[in-house]
Protein backbone atom coordinates (compact mmCIF):
# COMPACT_ATOMS: atom_id res chain seq x y z
CA UNK A 1 0.00 0.00 0.00
CA UNK A 2 2.93 2.50 -0.54
CA UNK A 3 0.00 4.74 -2.88
CA UNK A 4 -1.69 5.44 0.11
CA UNK A 5 -1.68 9.02 0.71
CA UNK A 6 -3.80 10.94 3.49
CA UNK A 7 -4.55 14.46 3.22
CA UNK A 8 -2.75 16.21 5.95
CA UNK A 9 -4.48 19.42 6.60
CA UNK A 10 -7.33 19.93 9.16
CA UNK A 11 -9.56 22.91 9.59
CA UNK A 12 -9.84 23.71 6.09
CA UNK A 13 -6.51 23.81 5.69
CA UNK A 14 -5.69 26.46 8.59
CA UNK A 15 -3.60 23.67 10.45
CA UNK A 16 -1.21 21.57 7.79
CA UNK A 17 0.63 18.51 9.33
CA UNK A 18 3.95 17.51 7.76
CA UNK A 19 3.52 13.20 8.16
CA UNK A 20 -0.04 11.59 9.37
CA UNK A 21 1.41 10.28 12.85
CA UNK A 22 1.73 14.10 13.41
CA UNK A 23 -1.62 14.76 12.25
CA UNK A 24 -2.92 11.64 14.87
CA UNK A 25 -1.00 13.60 17.56
CA UNK A 26 -2.84 17.02 16.64
CA UNK A 27 -6.17 15.72 16.41
CA UNK A 28 -5.99 14.00 19.76
CA UNK A 29 -4.86 17.30 21.63
CA UNK A 30 -7.83 18.61 19.95
CA UNK A 31 -10.51 16.13 20.88
CA UNK A 32 -8.72 16.20 25.03
CA UNK A 33 -8.97 20.03 24.77
CA UNK A 34 -13.01 19.27 23.87
CA UNK A 35 -13.61 17.22 26.38
CA UNK A 36 -11.59 18.89 29.20
CA UNK A 37 -14.01 22.04 27.75
CA UNK A 38 -16.76 19.52 28.35
CA UNK A 39 -15.74 18.20 31.50
CA UNK A 40 -15.06 21.66 32.93
CA UNK A 41 -18.42 23.24 31.81
CA UNK A 42 -20.27 19.80 33.04
CA UNK A 43 -18.64 20.41 36.86
CA UNK A 44 -19.52 24.02 36.94
CA UNK A 45 -22.52 24.36 34.81
CA UNK A 46 -22.12 28.36 34.52
CA UNK A 47 -25.92 29.73 35.55
CA UNK A 48 -25.82 31.63 32.50
CA UNK A 49 -26.13 28.92 30.16
CA UNK A 50 -29.04 27.54 32.16
CA UNK A 51 -32.07 29.60 30.90
CA UNK A 52 -32.50 29.16 26.95
CA UNK A 53 -31.85 32.34 25.13
CA UNK A 54 -35.00 32.90 23.22
CA UNK A 55 -38.57 32.84 24.30
CA UNK A 56 -40.71 30.68 21.82
CA UNK A 57 -42.66 32.59 19.30
CA UNK A 58 -46.46 33.45 19.70
CA UNK A 59 -48.76 33.45 16.84
CA UNK A 60 -49.74 31.82 13.74
CA UNK A 61 -47.99 29.45 11.28
CA UNK A 62 -45.10 31.37 10.74
CA UNK A 63 -44.75 31.51 14.21
CA UNK A 64 -44.57 27.41 14.77
CA UNK A 65 -42.30 27.17 11.75
CA UNK A 66 -39.45 29.96 13.58
CA UNK A 67 -40.29 27.28 16.69
CA UNK A 68 -39.28 24.39 14.73
CA UNK A 69 -36.19 26.31 13.01
CA UNK A 70 -34.68 28.00 16.00
CA UNK A 71 -36.18 24.67 18.21
CA UNK A 72 -32.49 24.46 19.61
CA UNK A 73 -32.01 27.73 20.68
CA UNK A 74 -35.56 28.19 22.07
CA UNK A 75 -36.40 25.07 23.75
CA UNK A 76 -32.51 23.76 25.03
CA UNK A 77 -30.52 25.26 27.66
CA UNK A 78 -27.25 26.80 25.63
CA UNK A 79 -25.37 24.32 27.63
CA UNK A 80 -26.77 20.96 26.61
CA UNK A 81 -26.65 22.82 22.87
CA UNK A 82 -22.77 23.38 23.62
CA UNK A 83 -22.32 19.75 24.85
CA UNK A 84 -24.50 18.56 21.78
CA UNK A 85 -22.31 20.68 19.30
CA UNK A 86 -18.91 19.78 21.00
CA UNK A 87 -19.79 16.07 20.75
CA UNK A 88 -20.38 15.95 17.03
CA UNK A 89 -17.21 17.93 16.54
CA UNK A 90 -15.35 15.62 18.23
CA UNK A 91 -17.50 12.50 16.51
CA UNK A 92 -16.46 14.57 12.93
CA UNK A 93 -12.95 14.58 13.76
CA UNK A 94 -12.52 10.83 15.53
CA UNK A 95 -14.56 9.52 11.49
CA UNK A 96 -12.26 11.71 9.59
CA UNK A 97 -8.84 11.43 11.04
CA UNK A 98 -8.62 7.99 12.70
CA UNK A 99 -11.21 6.24 10.64
CA UNK A 100 -9.51 7.84 7.71
CA UNK A 101 -12.53 8.77 6.42
CA UNK A 102 -10.55 11.91 5.02
CA UNK A 103 -9.01 9.78 2.95
CA UNK A 104 -11.85 7.93 1.00
CA UNK A 105 -13.60 8.48 -2.48
CA UNK A 106 -16.35 11.13 -2.23
CA UNK A 107 -18.84 8.24 -3.18
CA UNK A 108 -17.87 5.66 -0.43
CA UNK A 109 -18.12 8.86 1.99
CA UNK A 110 -21.61 10.02 0.98
CA UNK A 111 -23.08 6.65 1.32
CA UNK A 112 -21.79 6.37 4.71
CA UNK A 113 -22.14 9.64 5.74
CA UNK A 114 -25.61 10.61 4.56
CA UNK A 115 -27.40 7.62 5.21
CA UNK A 116 -26.40 7.55 8.99
CA UNK A 117 -27.16 11.61 9.69
CA UNK A 118 -30.54 10.98 7.29
CA UNK A 119 -32.08 7.98 9.49
CA UNK A 120 -30.66 9.12 12.73
CA UNK A 121 -32.46 12.90 12.48
CA UNK A 122 -35.60 10.90 11.51
CA UNK A 123 -35.72 8.92 14.79
CA UNK A 124 -34.48 11.61 17.32
CA UNK A 125 -37.18 13.53 15.71
CA UNK A 126 -40.01 10.45 15.89
CA UNK A 127 -39.17 9.80 19.18
CA UNK A 128 -38.29 13.35 20.71
CA UNK A 129 -41.68 14.50 19.61
CA UNK A 130 -43.99 11.48 20.74
CA UNK A 131 -41.87 11.49 24.07
CA UNK A 132 -43.02 15.49 24.30
CA UNK A 133 -46.24 14.66 23.50
CA UNK A 134 -46.85 11.91 25.76
CA UNK A 135 -45.10 14.12 28.78
CA UNK A 136 -47.86 16.83 27.77
CA UNK A 137 -50.44 14.40 28.35
CA UNK A 138 -49.47 13.57 31.92
CA UNK A 139 -48.76 16.77 32.89
CA UNK A 140 -52.16 18.29 31.45
CA UNK A 141 -54.44 15.50 31.17
CA UNK A 142 -56.14 13.81 34.31
CA UNK A 143 -53.01 11.39 35.02
CA UNK A 144 -51.86 11.41 38.34
CA UNK A 145 -48.02 10.39 39.41
CA UNK A 146 -47.24 12.14 42.22
CA UNK A 147 -48.86 9.42 44.96
CA UNK B 1 -4.55 -5.60 -1.82
CA UNK B 2 -3.55 -5.28 -5.21
CA UNK B 3 -1.87 -9.22 -4.98
CA UNK B 4 -5.10 -10.12 -4.10
CA UNK B 5 -7.40 -9.02 -7.27
CA UNK B 6 -6.81 -10.40 -10.33
CA UNK B 7 -7.21 -7.20 -12.27
CA UNK B 8 -6.03 -8.24 -15.82
CA UNK B 9 -6.15 -6.03 -19.04
CA UNK B 10 -10.00 -4.65 -17.88
CA UNK B 11 -9.67 -1.64 -16.28
CA UNK B 12 -11.07 0.23 -19.51
CA UNK B 13 -14.02 -2.15 -19.67
CA UNK B 14 -16.33 -0.79 -16.94
CA UNK B 15 -18.54 -3.49 -17.21
CA UNK B 16 -15.73 -6.68 -17.43
CA UNK B 17 -15.05 -6.72 -13.39
CA UNK B 18 -12.34 -5.88 -11.56
CA UNK B 19 -13.33 -2.13 -11.44
CA UNK B 20 -12.99 -0.47 -7.90
CA UNK B 21 -15.16 2.82 -8.28
CA UNK B 22 -15.15 3.23 -4.17
CA UNK B 23 -11.14 2.09 -4.55
CA UNK B 24 -11.43 0.34 -1.35
CA UNK B 25 -11.54 -3.65 -0.49
CA UNK B 26 -14.45 -5.19 -0.44
CA UNK B 27 -13.59 -5.78 3.44
CA UNK B 28 -13.56 -2.50 3.98
CA UNK B 29 -16.35 -1.85 2.77
CA UNK B 30 -18.45 -3.98 4.62
CA UNK B 31 -17.01 -2.75 7.52
CA UNK B 32 -18.08 0.65 6.93
CA UNK B 33 -21.21 -1.14 6.03
CA UNK B 34 -22.22 -2.66 9.35
CA UNK B 35 -21.08 0.33 11.33
CA UNK B 36 -23.73 2.40 9.54
CA UNK B 37 -26.16 -0.53 11.00
CA UNK B 38 -24.66 -0.67 13.90
CA UNK B 39 -24.52 3.43 14.51
CA UNK B 40 -28.85 3.20 13.88
CA UNK B 41 -28.85 0.52 16.32
CA UNK B 42 -26.94 2.56 18.70
CA UNK B 43 -29.51 5.68 17.69
CA UNK B 44 -32.71 3.51 18.33
CA UNK B 45 -31.32 2.90 21.91
CA UNK B 46 -30.04 6.64 22.92
CA UNK B 47 -33.36 7.95 20.93
CA UNK B 48 -35.46 6.16 23.00
CA UNK B 49 -33.47 7.03 26.01
CA UNK B 50 -34.35 10.38 24.83
CA UNK B 51 -37.77 9.64 24.98
CA UNK B 52 -38.44 7.94 28.26
CA UNK B 53 -36.76 11.27 29.53
CA UNK B 54 -38.74 13.63 27.39
CA UNK B 55 -41.84 11.86 29.17
CA UNK B 56 -40.36 12.27 32.56
CA UNK B 57 -38.71 15.90 31.85
CA UNK B 58 -39.64 17.04 34.97
CA UNK B 59 -38.57 13.84 36.85
CA UNK B 60 -35.46 12.92 35.62
CA UNK B 61 -31.87 12.04 38.10
CA UNK B 62 -29.28 14.72 37.67
CA UNK B 63 -26.27 12.66 36.35
CA UNK B 64 -24.01 14.85 38.29
CA UNK B 65 -25.35 13.37 41.54
CA UNK B 66 -25.65 9.90 40.31
CA UNK B 67 -22.12 9.27 39.18
CA UNK B 68 -19.91 11.10 41.71
CA UNK B 69 -17.14 8.61 42.85
CA UNK B 70 -13.59 7.73 42.40
CA UNK B 71 -12.04 4.22 43.48
CA UNK B 72 -9.61 4.71 45.91
CA UNK B 73 -11.17 8.20 46.94
CA UNK B 74 -13.67 9.36 49.37
CA UNK B 75 -16.23 12.48 48.68
CA UNK B 76 -18.01 13.98 45.24
CA UNK B 77 -15.84 14.34 42.39
CA UNK B 78 -18.74 14.68 39.48
CA UNK B 79 -17.55 13.80 36.13
CA UNK B 80 -13.60 13.47 37.10
CA UNK B 81 -14.20 9.24 36.56
CA UNK B 82 -16.12 9.42 33.37
CA UNK B 83 -13.35 12.05 32.09
CA UNK B 84 -11.19 9.45 32.47
CA UNK B 85 -12.60 6.80 30.93
CA UNK B 86 -13.53 8.45 28.01
CA UNK B 87 -9.82 9.46 27.74
CA UNK B 88 -8.75 6.22 28.13
CA UNK B 89 -10.74 5.04 25.16
CA UNK B 90 -9.72 7.82 22.88
CA UNK B 91 -5.99 6.81 23.54
CA UNK B 92 -6.50 3.45 22.70
CA UNK B 93 -8.10 5.00 19.60
CA UNK B 94 -4.76 6.50 19.22
CA UNK B 95 -2.87 3.72 19.53
CA UNK B 96 -4.68 2.02 17.12
CA UNK B 97 -4.35 4.85 14.30
CA UNK B 98 -0.78 4.67 15.34
CA UNK B 99 -0.96 1.02 14.44
CA UNK B 100 -2.71 1.33 11.16
CA UNK B 101 -0.10 3.48 10.01
CA UNK B 102 2.47 1.40 11.29
CA UNK B 103 0.74 -1.29 8.96
CA UNK B 104 0.99 1.07 6.00
CA UNK B 105 4.98 1.33 6.25
CA UNK B 106 5.10 -2.44 7.22
CA UNK B 107 6.96 -2.08 10.42
CA UNK B 108 5.73 -4.93 12.03
CA UNK B 109 7.42 -4.84 15.95
CA UNK B 110 5.83 -0.99 15.93
CA UNK B 111 2.39 -2.45 14.89
CA UNK B 112 2.63 -5.09 17.73
CA UNK B 113 3.38 -2.52 19.99
CA UNK B 114 0.61 -0.42 19.59
CA UNK B 115 -1.55 -2.99 19.55
CA UNK B 116 -0.96 -4.04 22.77
CA UNK B 117 -1.29 -0.52 24.23
CA UNK B 118 -4.32 -0.71 22.50
CA UNK B 119 -5.75 -3.84 24.43
CA UNK B 120 -4.44 -2.61 27.38
CA UNK B 121 -6.69 0.54 27.04
CA UNK B 122 -9.81 -1.56 26.44
CA UNK B 123 -9.68 -3.99 29.63
CA UNK B 124 -8.85 -0.84 31.39
CA UNK B 125 -11.60 1.06 29.74
CA UNK B 126 -14.01 -2.54 30.39
CA UNK B 127 -12.77 -2.73 34.09
CA UNK B 128 -13.68 1.35 34.67
CA UNK B 129 -16.94 0.12 33.24
CA UNK B 130 -17.41 -2.48 35.95
CA UNK B 131 -16.60 -0.42 38.79
CA UNK B 132 -18.95 2.26 37.40
CA UNK B 133 -21.79 -0.17 37.55
CA UNK B 134 -21.08 -1.88 40.45
CA UNK B 135 -21.12 1.70 42.32
CA UNK B 136 -24.39 2.22 40.74
CA UNK B 137 -25.88 -0.88 42.09
CA UNK B 138 -24.57 -0.82 45.25
CA UNK B 139 -26.02 2.70 45.77
CA UNK B 140 -25.44 5.35 47.91
CA UNK B 141 -27.50 7.19 50.49
CA UNK B 142 -30.78 4.71 50.36
CA UNK B 143 -34.05 6.01 49.42
CA UNK B 144 -38.04 5.11 50.03
CA UNK B 145 -40.25 4.10 47.29
CA UNK B 146 -44.26 5.75 47.42
CA UNK B 147 -47.03 3.54 45.99
CA UNK B 148 -46.64 5.53 43.14
CA UNK B 149 -43.32 4.30 42.35
CA UNK B 150 -41.95 7.90 43.12
CA UNK B 151 -38.32 7.74 44.98
CA UNK B 152 -38.35 10.32 48.23
CA UNK B 153 -34.74 11.13 49.08
CA UNK B 154 -33.77 12.57 52.33
CA UNK B 155 -30.89 15.00 53.17
CA UNK B 156 -30.67 18.37 55.41
CA UNK B 157 -29.86 22.21 54.64
CA UNK B 158 -26.81 22.83 56.07
CA UNK B 159 -24.84 26.15 55.70
CA UNK B 160 -21.66 26.07 53.55
CA UNK B 161 -19.76 29.07 53.00
CA UNK B 162 -23.16 31.22 54.18
CA UNK B 163 -25.29 29.51 51.96
CA UNK B 164 -27.82 26.61 52.91
CA UNK B 165 -27.03 23.58 50.90
CA UNK B 166 -29.20 20.67 50.65
CA UNK B 167 -27.07 17.88 52.19
CA UNK B 168 -28.26 14.46 51.17
CA UNK B 169 -28.42 12.31 53.97
CA UNK B 170 -27.94 8.59 54.46
CA UNK B 171 -30.37 5.50 55.41
CA UNK B 172 -27.90 4.17 57.28
CA UNK B 173 -27.12 7.58 59.47
CA UNK B 174 -30.96 8.29 60.58
CA UNK B 175 -32.43 5.12 60.47
CA UNK B 176 -33.74 3.91 64.21
CA UNK B 177 -33.44 0.13 64.26
CA UNK B 178 -36.44 -1.94 65.57
CA UNK B 179 -37.13 -5.73 65.90
CA UNK B 180 -38.47 -7.21 62.85
CA UNK B 181 -40.21 -10.05 61.68
CA UNK B 182 -39.48 -10.16 58.24
CA UNK B 183 -36.62 -12.44 57.38
CA UNK B 184 -36.01 -12.69 53.73
CA UNK B 185 -37.35 -16.02 52.22
CA UNK B 186 -35.13 -18.79 51.17
CA UNK B 187 -35.79 -21.49 48.67
CA UNK B 188 -34.74 -23.53 51.89
CA UNK B 189 -37.61 -22.54 53.97
CA UNK B 190 -40.90 -23.52 51.63
CA UNK B 191 -41.56 -24.42 48.23
CA UNK B 192 -37.42 -24.83 46.53
CA UNK B 193 -38.28 -23.37 43.84
CA UNK B 194 -39.98 -19.78 45.72
CA UNK B 195 -37.15 -17.21 47.10
CA UNK B 196 -36.34 -13.64 47.04
CA UNK B 197 -33.37 -11.64 46.74
CA UNK B 198 -31.86 -10.17 49.95
CA UNK B 199 -34.06 -7.77 51.82
CA UNK B 200 -32.90 -3.93 52.37
CA UNK B 201 -31.34 -3.30 55.46
CA UNK B 202 -34.12 -1.20 57.27
CA UNK B 203 -37.97 -1.09 56.45
CA UNK B 204 -40.25 1.72 56.21
CA UNK B 205 -40.92 2.27 59.67
CA UNK B 206 -37.37 2.36 61.00
CA UNK B 207 -36.77 5.36 58.19
CA UNK B 208 -39.89 7.07 59.42
CA UNK B 209 -38.93 6.83 63.26
CA UNK B 210 -35.70 7.98 61.91
CA UNK B 211 -36.70 11.31 60.65
CA UNK B 212 -39.06 12.05 63.35
CA UNK B 213 -35.59 11.65 65.54
CA UNK B 214 -33.98 13.73 63.57
CA UNK B 215 -35.44 16.95 63.64
CA UNK B 216 -33.54 18.64 60.54
CA UNK B 217 -34.14 15.63 57.74
CA UNK B 218 -35.95 16.70 54.96
CA UNK B 219 -37.79 14.60 52.25
CA UNK B 220 -36.54 15.47 48.38
CA UNK B 221 -38.83 14.72 45.92
CA UNK B 222 -37.95 13.54 42.11
CA UNK B 223 -39.78 16.54 40.58
CA UNK B 224 -37.17 19.34 39.52
CA UNK B 225 -38.44 23.16 39.82
CA UNK B 226 -38.33 25.87 37.38
CA UNK B 227 -34.26 26.20 37.92
CA UNK B 228 -33.61 22.41 37.73
CA UNK B 229 -32.93 21.16 41.00
CA UNK B 230 -35.08 18.57 42.86
CA UNK B 231 -38.50 20.20 45.26
CA UNK B 232 -37.42 19.87 48.83
CA UNK B 233 -40.49 19.26 50.71
CA UNK B 234 -41.24 20.94 54.28
CA UNK B 235 -40.76 19.17 57.25
CA UNK B 236 -44.43 19.01 58.06
CA UNK B 237 -44.94 17.38 54.26
CA UNK B 238 -41.90 15.35 54.43
CA UNK B 239 -43.45 13.14 57.84
CA UNK B 240 -47.16 13.27 55.99
CA UNK B 241 -45.64 12.06 52.67
CA UNK B 242 -43.68 9.55 53.96
CA UNK B 243 -46.24 8.07 56.21
CA UNK B 244 -48.95 8.23 53.76
CA UNK B 245 -47.15 6.94 50.55
CA UNK B 246 -44.24 5.17 51.92
CA UNK B 247 -43.73 1.59 50.92
CA UNK B 248 -40.38 0.02 50.28
CA UNK B 249 -36.65 1.03 50.79
CA UNK B 250 -34.91 0.81 48.39
CA UNK B 251 -30.62 0.31 47.86
CA UNK B 252 -29.05 0.85 45.09
CA UNK B 253 -30.38 0.38 41.92
CA UNK B 254 -31.84 -2.96 39.40
CA UNK B 255 -33.66 -3.21 36.58
CA UNK B 256 -36.57 -2.71 38.82
CA UNK B 257 -36.20 0.16 41.17
CA UNK B 258 -33.47 2.81 41.35
CA UNK B 259 -32.45 5.06 44.42
CA UNK B 260 -31.41 7.84 42.01
CA UNK B 261 -35.28 8.20 40.57
CA UNK B 262 -36.85 7.06 37.63
CA UNK B 263 -35.96 2.94 37.30
CA UNK B 264 -36.34 3.63 33.51
CA UNK B 265 -32.77 5.87 34.28
CA UNK B 266 -31.21 2.74 35.35
CA UNK B 267 -32.66 0.56 32.60
CA UNK B 268 -31.25 2.27 30.30
CA UNK B 269 -28.06 3.20 31.91
CA UNK B 270 -27.82 -0.70 32.17
CA UNK B 271 -28.50 -1.46 28.39
CA UNK B 272 -26.68 1.12 27.09
CA UNK B 273 -23.44 1.04 29.02
CA UNK B 274 -23.77 -2.98 29.14
CA UNK B 275 -24.46 -3.00 24.76
CA UNK B 276 -21.23 -0.67 24.92
CA UNK B 277 -19.22 -2.57 27.03
CA UNK B 278 -19.68 -5.31 25.40
CA UNK B 279 -19.02 -3.87 22.02
CA UNK B 280 -15.43 -3.31 23.56
CA UNK B 281 -15.13 -6.66 25.34
CA UNK B 282 -15.55 -7.77 21.62
CA UNK B 283 -13.34 -5.21 20.05
CA UNK B 284 -10.69 -6.18 22.80
CA UNK B 285 -11.11 -10.26 22.17
CA UNK B 286 -10.82 -9.23 17.78
CA UNK B 287 -7.66 -6.92 18.39
CA UNK B 288 -5.67 -9.92 21.04
CA UNK B 289 -7.01 -12.27 17.28
CA UNK B 290 -5.35 -9.94 15.07
CA UNK B 291 -2.30 -8.98 17.71
CA UNK B 292 -1.60 -13.00 17.70
CA UNK B 293 -1.66 -13.06 13.63
CA UNK B 294 0.63 -9.88 13.28
CA UNK B 295 2.93 -11.90 15.73
CA UNK B 296 3.02 -15.13 13.91
CA UNK B 297 3.55 -13.09 10.75
CA UNK B 298 0.08 -13.45 8.82
CA UNK B 299 -0.11 -9.56 7.59
CA UNK B 300 3.99 -9.73 6.69
CA UNK B 301 3.17 -12.85 4.37
CA UNK B 302 0.21 -11.46 3.01
CA UNK B 303 2.27 -8.43 2.36
CA UNK B 304 -0.32 -5.88 3.65
CA UNK B 305 -1.73 -5.22 7.03
CA UNK B 306 -5.04 -4.32 5.70
CA UNK B 307 -7.26 -6.42 8.65
CA UNK B 308 -5.61 -4.32 11.32
CA UNK B 309 -6.98 -1.38 9.25
CA UNK B 310 -10.45 -2.84 9.35
CA UNK B 311 -10.12 -3.59 12.82
CA UNK B 312 -9.08 -0.24 13.80
CA UNK B 313 -11.97 1.46 11.96
CA UNK B 314 -14.22 -1.12 14.40
CA UNK B 315 -12.52 -0.09 17.79
CA UNK B 316 -12.75 3.99 16.74
CA UNK B 317 -16.53 3.20 16.31
CA UNK B 318 -16.08 1.89 19.71
CA UNK B 319 -15.17 5.47 20.66
CA UNK B 320 -17.04 7.36 18.87
CA UNK B 321 -20.45 5.77 20.65
CA UNK B 322 -18.87 5.98 23.87
CA UNK B 323 -18.69 10.04 22.79
CA UNK B 324 -21.80 10.08 22.41
CA UNK B 325 -23.12 7.72 25.40
CA UNK B 326 -20.79 10.21 27.63
CA UNK B 327 -22.75 13.51 26.49
CA UNK B 328 -25.70 11.83 26.55
CA UNK B 329 -25.81 9.77 29.73
CA UNK B 330 -23.46 12.45 31.79
CA UNK B 331 -23.81 15.81 30.27
CA UNK B 332 -26.61 16.97 29.06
Amino acid sequence: MADHAHKLEIFRGLVKFKSNIQKIWGVLLFLTIITLIEVVLGIYKPSILETPLMTPFEGGFFATIGNIIFSGLIYMKPLNLIFILLTIVKAYYITWDFMHMRDETSGLRKMVVWTAVFLICYLIFILLQEGGYIEGVYTNGYIKRDF
Amino acid sequence: MDNTVASAKTQDQPWAGGVKPLKASYGKMMMWFFIVSDALTFSGFLAAYGFSRFKFIDYWPIADEVFTHIPFFHGNYPMIYVAFMTFVLIMSSVTMVLAVDAGHQMKKSKVTWYLFFTIIGGLVFVGSQAWEWKTFIQGDYGAVQTKGGNILQFGEYVSKDGEQVFKRVALRDIAVVQHKDRVQHKRKNGLWFVGESSLPSYNVSEVIAGVQANENVLVRTQELNDEGKKIVLSRLESLRMLKDNGKAVVEGANLKVNEYGSPLFADFFFFITGFHGFHVFSGVLINIIIFFNVILGTYEKRRSYEMVEKVGLYWHFVDLVWVFVFTFFYLV
